[in-house]
């Protein structure tokens, strides 16, 4: 798995690409969280467009984020959700607690 | 128990790049199903959830062996096991409740909703200290039928 990040104003947006399993996700949840602490945004945007495919890792990895977020008052958004990611994330009832645009 | 069209037997080590191959090899031979690239991504995220598991929880600190069967039965179902011999589940209905984990933050206890929801029959039968059985069924209607 690739991450990259910009930021502006007070919106991180976290670019992820690749196959979002547990063996990609290893170290996915500490880098995620040292580029909130980092920037401190209002908002995080997870930019999912790269993924080529998602199980319940990375639900785990959303909601992790969404914890960490609610710590400092911000919001989580979903972009660019590919039809496969959707799925689980609506499985796993995801959907009602994050935004996805 | 249905007549066998047709099936594959795959045992591998437990190691987490095994998790992308397993869905690979589980696509790769459901493909003689011609399935939807929808049905392909649940066939792909179930097996993943499955054999990720096994990893993760049968064998926790060792490495063991996995076996994964494919197996196509009349009608055009795709059945998928995969078995483990590691530490087993002590109660399997709670297991198979959303949220419920024993693995932490990295988790989140939905994975048995997940193949529950992507599949249309899912059995988990299990023996602390002996192993762990998941058998899972999906119906693959042939364009033939007029699916689609
Ligand atoms: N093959 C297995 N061997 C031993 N225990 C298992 C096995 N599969 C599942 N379990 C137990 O069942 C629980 C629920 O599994 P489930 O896949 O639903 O959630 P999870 O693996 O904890 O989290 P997630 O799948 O969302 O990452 C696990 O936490 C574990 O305790
Ligand atoms: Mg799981």
């Amino acid at each position: 798995m690739e991450v990259s990040a910009s930021s502006d104003e007070r919106r991180l947006t976290l670019y992820l690409r690749g196959e979002l399993d547990h063996h990609g996700a290893r170290g996915l949840i500490r880098r995620a969280e040292q580029e909130i602490d980092t920037s401190l945004p209002l908002q995080l945007a997870l930019d999912l467009s790269g993924i080529t495919f998602m199980d319940s890792s990375g639900i785990a990895v959303v909601m992790r984020c969404r914890q960490r977020m609610r710590e400092l008052g911000g919001t989580v958004t979903l972009c660019h959700v590919p039809a496969q990611p959707r799925k689980v994330f609506d499985a796993s009832g995801i959907s009602k607690l994050v935004a996805i645009e | 128990m249905k007549r066998t069209e047709n099936y594959v037997k795959i045992e591998f080590l437990s190691r987490s790049t095994n998790e992308g191959f397993a869905r690979i090899a589980a696509a790769g031979f459901a493909a003689q199903l011609d399935p939807t690239l929808d049905e392909l991504g649940d066939i792909k995220t179930a097996v993943s959830e499955a054999v990720t598991n096994a990893i993760v929880h049968a064998y926790p600190d060792e490495l063991g062996r996995i076996l994964l069967k494919l197996r196509i039965t009349e009608g055009g179902v795709l059945e998928m096991t995969v078995r483990d011999w590691g530490r087993g589940i002590e109660n399997v209905e709670q297991a198979r409740q959303p949220l419920y984990t024993t693995g932490g933050a990295e988790r989140s206890g939905m994975g048995f909703t997940i193949m529950e929801s992507f599949m249309d029959r899912l059995s988990v039968k299990s023996l602390p200290g002996k192993g762990t059985t998941v058998t899972m069924r999906k119906r693959i209607a042939t364009r033939a039928n007029g699916r689609r």
